[in-house]
């Protein structure tokens, strides 16, 4: 069998070698996008959520109408088929990342719990007073307040990358947050969701490596969008989910170096994550399993790892493009709009993001103009509030693409902007 | 269902958001108060003069979104001249009704901001002339 794998690494050395990318054909398989409605569905919240392919949500019927069985347990033939399907999407989502081992791949619900399980399994046995925890000033609320908690349960102090006003980290600020060596760990988002930054992380990795920290890559928003390869960002955590990839929500991932993840005690207790269980202790089962606490989300590994089999039809590398060039199209349609301020670095420094604010009109009525149209867009803080204090708004509203978006989608964009000017402004 | 640009249309919200009714402050207020939904930035702020247990006269100031603004505007010409008894009887269906249209959990909370932020002024009234701020921002009715 070719696996996935060895094409995608032919397609890396020789891009032209896959079939061309057609996001209208790609668009056609999404139900969504074939659902009757009085006007076309133009989604621009992919940042929020992605929608999902046929592919994805027929994986998830044939597991239920095939082999629907408890994982990992029972001995019989369809629980063995469900064990396998499981185990195969953790092996899938485990290449994809270019994990060493799909060891490494601990499931969760979401980035979020994935990030929590650091703070409380890692955290709780490594970080004491008087410690230090790096953070930015851009970080969704996933990424802060987790160690908030950790920090003042511990007496340790939170410490951040500030914010430029071109929205980018202010890298020369680093070498000072970490000159006492207290950081224990950094936490840092790839892509900014309201910003649409793309993160030097390697770079960020080496310094807090150099001065004993480990790093934590809050991949949320760049896993589903463009090619991230675990061992090659020199990360030590990384979280992702699978909603934002194409596939179902109440699953997601962490990535963890095995032997930090090995030394780590459990994050919840339960059945499945132990070897063995005495009346009063318990020895912890293997990883991954030992993080996998209770009957896991086994319909939505099988669809996530089915995104993750179609992302890899497509080609990170085209979706990442096709973000981008969408991305620059808008930021030169936005711009032109009078009174229109575009958050965030230019296109050569970010993903397919482009949060915004309108003079004279709140996101809402803007969120509520453009949903006259059709548009779907996000509007408010976009669970980054500390951001938005920073840059002295108290919310946005942001428009974001996937391997689906269209340019006229961006047409509908423009005349519900127009649309609220009239009404509002 | 939510709001849309239609209802917006149809209904006088967009009147009230571009011809505020109310807006501005008093010489000297007998009650003062302010709340904000920090979720969106929505801000509300009222000042009351009080005469014989009624709302002689109401002003609002603030900013947000055109739904915040106008119900604020909506409430304050309703409810000038009232007895205050009858405005701590107000709740969030009065708003609705007064808007006109149905809102969804978001646009809601945009919606009764001013309703809050006159009740939490109203209630810390019963304790006036004592002003009594501890018990005022305690009966917000959050």
């Amino acid at each position: 069998m070719t696996t996935r794998l060895e094409r995608a690494g032919a397609a890396d050395a020789a891009p032209g070698a896959r079939p061309p990318f057609d996001p209208a054909a790609v668009r056609a398989q999404f139900p969504i996008f074939r659902t009757e409605r009085p006007r076309p569905l133009a989604y621009l919240d992919s940042a929020a959520t992605s929608q999902k392919p046929d592919a994805v949500i027929a994986s998830m019927d044939r597991y239920y109408a095939t082999c629907n069985a408890n994982i990992h347990r029972g001995v019989y033939r369809i629980a063995e088929e469900a064990t396998a399907l499981y185990e195969d999407a953790r092996q899938r989502v485990a290449r994809f990342v270019n994990a060493a081992s799909p060891r490494e791949i601990v499931f969760t619900r979401n980035s979020t719990e994935a990030i929590n399980l650091v703070a409380y399994a890692w955290g709780r046995a490594n970080v004491k007073a008087g410690d230090a925890l790096l953070l930015t000033e851009m970080e969704h609320h996933a990424n802060l307040v987790p160690w908030q908690i950790l920090a003042e349960e511990k007496g340790a102090q939170l410490r951040f990358i500030p914010v430029t006003p071109e929205g980018e980290l202010d890298l020369s600020a680093l070498p000072a947050l970490l000159r006492d060596g207290r950081v224990k760990l950094a936490g840092v988002v790839h892509v900014s969701n309201v910003l649409g930054t793309v993160n030097p992380v390697t770079e960020i990795a080496r310094a807090v490596h150099a001065a004993g920290g480990l790093l934590l890559v809050d991949a949320s928003q760049s896993v589903p969008h463009l090619p991230v390869d675990v061992i090659g960002l020199a990360a030590d955590f990384v979280a992702f989910t699978s909603h934002k990839m194409l596939g179902p929500t109440g699953i997601g991932a962490l990535w963890g170096r095995r032997d930090l993840l090995e030394a780590m005690p459990p994050f919840l207790g339960g059945g499945e994550m132990i070897r063995e269980v005495k009346l009063t202790r318990s020895k912890w089962n293997e990883l991954p399993w030992k993080f996998e606490a209770g009957t896991m989300a086994i319909a939505e590994a099988v669809g996530f790892g089915a995104a993750v089999a179609y992302l890899e039809e497509l080609g990170m590398e085209h979706v990442f493009a096709h973000d981008r060039a969408l991305m620059r199209e808008a930021m030169t349609r936005l711009s032109a709009i009078p009174g229109l301020r575009i958050l965030g670095p230019g296109p050569e420094k970010r993903g397919g993001v482009v949060a915004f604010t309108l003079a004279g009109i709140h996101p809402h009525d803007i969120a509520t103009a453009l949903d006259a149209e059709g548009v779907c867009v996000r509007a408010g803080h976009h669970c980054a509030m500390p951001l938005h204090e920073k840059l002295g708004i108290p919310a946005s509203a942001r428009a974001s693409f996937h391997c689906y978006s269209l340019p006229w989608e961006l047409d509908a964009l423009e005349r519900g902007l127009a649309r609220a000017r009239e009404v509002f402004a | 269902m939510t709001g849309g640009m239609d209802d917006l249309f149809r209904e006088n919200i967009l009147d009230h958001y571009r011809n505020p009714r109310n807006r501005g402050a008093l010489e000297s207020p007998d009650i003062t108060y302010e709340d904000a939904n920090p979720l969106c930035g929505d801000q509300i702020r009222i000042e009351i003069q009080v005469q014989d247990d009624r709302i002689a006269q109401i002003r609002y100031s603030g900013h947000g979104c055109s739904i915040s603004q106008a119900a604020a505007s909506m409430l304050c010409e309703r409810i000038e001249g009232r007895p205050l008894d009858e405005v701590k009887a107000l709740g969030r269906q009065d708003v609705l009704d007064m808007i006109g249209i149905d809102l969804g959990p978001v646009r809601l909370k945009c919606a009764l901001l001013a309703l809050k932020t006159v009740k939490a002024g109203v209630y810390g009234m019963t304790q006036w002339p004592g002003d009594d701020e501890d018990d005022r921002e305690g009966a917000g009715g959050r």
